[in-house]
C-alpha cells in the first residue's frame, strides 16, 4: 500500500534530448504512471473490499477494551497503554470502537451454527496478509483511530497454520513496526501449547470464547467443538501467565505473559440456558485468577433457517444489560452468584435491575443507616453505587449527611428512598410499603426505558 | 462588602489568602482589575502579588491536602470558570482553618464543586485524547485540530508526547488559535494566520496538503466504522452519549 508516487523520479528527463525522443519519454512516463495509478487503485479496492468482509465478520465479537495493563513508552517505537483503556470511537450501535478488530480470514473448517462464519455459509471468503495487516494497524494508530489490534480469526487448515499465521502479525508489528500499543489475541482452540506460549509473550490479552453456557447445548450447536478443547488453553494461559509473575518477582526484567489478563464471551439467547447457568460459570472463571472479563453478547440470529436456534425477532438486549448488570455485582459489590440468582429465581428480571431485585427479596436487610452502616452495606442499597458509597464512608466522619447533602454526592433517591433511613425522611421504607409496592413503583420508569430500549428504527442507509 | 483585586495569578490569589488572614478581612468577591467591578464596596483591596507569601500558603496547604486534592485545586484553577477564585478562596480557608483539612468531606458544597470541576477537566482531557484525529500533511507532519472547552493543551501534551514520539505533530486548539507543535525534539508553541484558521476549522485539510496516502487511509477508516456497526442492534442515543455532538465535527469517521 505505500506504493505511492515515488516510483516518479525514476523518469527524469535531461535537457539535450531531441523532441521525438522527449514526446516518447513522456508516452511511457504518462503510460507507467496510468499503469501505477490503475494497480494503486485496484490494490486499494481490494484492500476496502477485505477489510469491509473481515470487519463485518469480526462484529460479533463483544470484547474490545484495551484495559488492564500500562506499557511505557520505548525509544524509537510507537505507542503506550494506559491502565484503564481508551475507546476512540462508537458505532452507531452504541459500542466503542478501541481496539482495531478484525479477522485475519474468514476461511473456517469449522460449521458452527451460531457463526456467521461457518464451512457451510455460502459468504465471500478472503484473507489478509500479515504485512497487510500490520501496516493497517500502524496506519490506524499514527492517526489515533485505535488503541491496538484486536485479532482474531476464523479457523483455515488446522489450528496450528491459523495460530502461526496471527502470530507473524503481532510478531511483525512489535519487532519490525516497534509497535508498543495494545494487543488483544484469540487462542485457536486446539493450537499447540508452544505457539500460544510464543504469542502470550507478545500480546497484552489473550482470549478464548467459550460461545455456548452449557456443554450439551455446544455440543448441539458446534459439534466439532467441546468444553475440554476451550478450557485447555484457558488453563495454559494461566499457568504461564502465574509463571511470569513469580519469575517478575525475581528478576524485574524476566518477560510478561498476556500482562492483561484473560477474557471469555458467552452468546446470550442462542440456547435455552438460564442465567442461573450464565452466572455460575461466569463466577467460576472470575475465580480463576488470570480471568478479566466475561462478555454477554446477545444473539443475533445471523444463520436463518437452522431448526436447532431460535427465531428471534430482536436481539436480547435488556436481558444482555440485565447480565451485565449482575456481572457487576459479582466484580464490584462482592455479590455472590447464588444471591443474583437461584433456583426459585433462576432468570434475572427484566424489570428491575439485579441490585433493586435481591433487595426486594431480602427485605430483612433494610433499612440502612448510611451514617452508621459499614461499607459493605451501604453498597448493598439499590441507588448508591461503588463512587457514592466510598464518598459516602469518607464524608460522614465530618458530619451527619442529611438528604441534599446525599443527592449531591451522587445517590440516586427515587430508588435509595425505600431502603434508607434518615432524620428527614419518613419512615416508610419497604418494610413499611412491603416490596411488591415498590416494585410497582420502581418498575413504572424502567419498564418505559426498557420498551424505548427496543424501539430504535432499523433502517441503515446501504 | 469586602472586595479584593489581584492580578489574576495562582500566586495573587494565594497571596489574597495570606493577606486575608494577616488583615483577618475575608472578601466577598476577588477580581482582577481588568474585571467589571460593582458599584458598591465597603471596603476594596488592593492585593500585591508576594512570590514568598504565596510559596508559605502554598506549603501550608502542602502539609494538610494530598496530592489529589492539590491537583484538583489546579484543575479549578486552569478551568477558568466565574467562580475560580472564590471557589479556591473558601476551600483552600476551610481546609487551614480545620485542624486535619476537609478535602474529604464530600459533605460539603465546596469541595464536591471542586471535585466536580476536577472531574470535569479530567474528562474533558480524556475526550481529547479519545476523539483527536491525526491527518498527515504533504510535509509529513501529523496534524489534528481540537476545540475543547477549557485550554486543554498543556493537560494532554504529555500523553501525545510519549504516544507519538517518533513522528511530529501539531496539536492545534481551533477555539483559542494557538496549538503545539512536537518536531520529534522539542515541543513549540504555534500560531496559524486568520485565513489559515478559517480553513482547519472546516476539519478536513485541503487535498493538495495531504499526503499521498491520506485520503485512502481515511476511506479504510470510514469503510471499518460502517462494517463493524451491528445493524441490529442501532442506539444513537447511546453512541451520542458516549461520543457527544460537539467531537462530531472534526471525527474522521463522521465526515462527508
Amino acid at each position: 500500500m505505500k506504493l505511492s508516487f515515488r516510483q516518479r523520479s525514476i523518469f527524469k528527463i535531461s535537457g539535450d534530448m531531441k523532441p521525438t525522443e522527449f514526446t516518447y519519454f513522456v508516452c511511457i512516463f504518462r503510460g507507467c504512471k496510468l499503469l501505477v495509478l490503475l494497480t494503486l487503485k485496484t490494490m486499494n479496492e481490494k484492500i476496502l473490499e477485505k477489510l469491509s468482509i473481515l470487519a463485518d465478520a469480526a462484529k460479533y465479537d463483544v470484547s474490545c477494551a484495551s484495559s488492564g495493563t500500562s506499557r511505557t513508552a520505548v525509544k524509537g517505537g510507537i505507542g503506550t497503554t494506559t491502565g484503564w483503556g481508551i475507546c476512540h470511537s462508537f458505532t452507531p450501535d452504541g459500542r466503542c470502537i478501541s481496539l482495531f478488530k478484525i479477522l485475519l480470514t474468514n476461511h473456517c473448517i469449522y460449521d458452527c451454527a451460531y457463526c456467521t462464519n461457518r464451512r457451510s455459509n455460502d459468504v465471500k471468503r478472503t484473507a489478509f496478509t500479515p504485512r497487510e495487516l500490520a501496516e493497517l494497524t500502524i496506519a490506524f494508530y499514527q492517526r489515533n483511530y485505535i488503541e491496538g489490534l484486536f485479532l482474531s480469526s476464523g479457523v483455515i487448515r488446522n489450528p496450528d497454520y491459523t495460530m502461526e499465521q496471527m502470530l507473524r502479525v503481532v510478531k511483525l508489528l512489535r519487532d519490525e513496526y516497534r509497535f508498543n500499543g495494545y494487543i488483544h489475541m484469540k487462542a485457536i482452540p486446539g493450537a499447540s501449547d508452544e505457539l500460544i506460549a510464543q504469542a502470550g509473550r507478545y500480546v497484552d490479552r489473550m482470549s478464548v470464547n467459550l460461545e455456548i453456557p452449557s456443554e450439551e447445548n455446544l455440543k448441539l450447536l458446534a459439534p466439532e467443538k467441546s468444553y475440554s478443547e476451550v478450557f485447555a488453553p484457558m488453563r495454559f494461559i494461566q499457568q504461564g501467565m502465574l509463571e511470569s509473575a513469580e519469575e517478575r518477582k525475581k528478576f524485574r526484567s524476566a518477560p510478561r505473559f498476556v500482562p492483561a489478563g484473560q477474557s471469555t464471551q458467552l452468546i446470550i439467547g442462542a440456547t435455552p440456558d438460564s442465567d442461573r447457568q450464565i452466572l455460575t460459570l461466569a463466577s467460576a472463571l472470575y475465580r480463576r485468577p488470570s480471568f478479566k472479563r466475561v462478555y454477554y453478547s446477545g444473539y443475533i440470529p445471523v444463520n436463518r433457517g437452522d431448526s436447532r436456534l431460535p427465531a428471534l425477532a430482536t436481539p436480547p438486549l435488556v436481558r444482555e444489560n440485565r447480565l451485565y448488570q449482575a456481572d457487576w455485582l459479582m466484580r464490584f459489590y462482592a455479590f455472590n452468584a447464588s444471591e443474583i440468582v437461584n433456583e426459585t429465581h433462576p432468570d434475572l428480571d427484566l424489570d428491575v435491575d439485579p441490585k433493586m431485585g435481591w433487595a426486594l427479596r431480602h427485605p430483612e436487610f433494610f433499612p440502612v443507616d448510611v451514617n452508621t452502616a459499614p461499607y459493605e452495606m451501604i453498597l448493598r442499597v439499590p441507588g448508591i453505587g461503588v463512587k457514592s458509597a466510598k464518598l459516602i464512608v469518607v464524608s460522614r466522619r465530618y458530619g451527619r449527611l442529611s438528604i441534599p447533602q446525599l443527592k449531591k454526592i451522587g445517590v440516586v433517591m427515587k430508588r435509595a428512598q425505600y431502603f434508607i433511613v434518615n432524620r428527614e425522611l419518613p419512615m416508610q421504607t419497604v418494610n413499611e410499603l412491603t416490596p411488591q409496592y415498590v416494585r410497582r413503583q420502581v418498575t413504572q420508569k424502567q419498564k418505559n426505558r426498557a420498551a424505548a430500549l427496543l424501539q430504535y428504527p432499523i433502517e441503515w442507509g446501504e | 462588602m469586602v472586595l479584593f483585586l489581584y492580578d489574576k495569578t495562582f500566586e495573587g490569589l494565594l497571596s489574597c489568602i495570606f493577606f486575608a488572614y494577616a488583615q483577618k478581612r475575608f472578601p466577598d468577591m476577588i477580581l482582577s482589575a481588568t474585571d467589571q467591578q460593582p458599584l458598591f464596596a465597603d471596603e476594596r483591596y488592593v492585593v500585591d502579588t508576594d512570590k514568598e507569601k504565596a510559596s508559605r500558603v502554598w506549603s501550608s496547604l502542602e502539609k494538610k491536602l494530598s496530592k489529589i486534592a492539590r491537583k484538583m485545586m489546579m484543575s479549578v484553577w486552569i478551568s477558568g470558570l466565574p467562580e475560580t477564585e472564590m471557589l479556591l478562596f473558601r476551600y483552600i480557608r476551610k481546609n487551614l482553618d480545620h485542624p486535619q483539612g476537609v478535602e474529604l468531606n464530600f459533605g460539603d458544597a465546596d469541595v464536591l464543586r471542586v471535585k466536580e470541576i476536577a472531574q470535569q477537566i479530567s474528562r474533558e482531557a480524556h475526550r481529547i485524547v479519545q476523539f483527536v484525529r491525526f491527518q498527515e500533511t504533504a510535509d509529513g507532519i501529523w496534524f489534528a485540530p481540537i476545540a475543547p472547552r477549557y485550554n486543554m493543551l498543556p493537560v494532554v501534551v504529555n500523553q501525545f508526547l510519549s504516544r507519538y514520539a517518533t513522528q511530529p505533530w501539531i496539536l492545534y486548539d481551533t477555539t483559542r488559535n494557538r496549538g503545539l507543535y512536537w518536531d520529534t525534539h522539542t515541543v513549540q508553541d504555534v500560531s496559524f494566520s486568520p485565513a489559515d484558521l478559517a480553513e482547519l476549522r472546516l476539519g478536513q485539510l485541503e487535498g493538495e496538503k495531504q499526503s499521498d496516502d491520506e485520503q485512502l487511509f481515511q476511506q479504510i477508516w470510514r469503510e471499518y466504522f460502517r462494517s463493524i456497526t451491528i445493524r441490529e442492534r442501532l442506539n444513537p442515543k447511546l453512541q451520542q452519549q458516549h461520543m457527544p455532538k460537539k467531537y462530531w465535527k472534526y471525527l474522521t469517521e463522521l465526515q462527508q
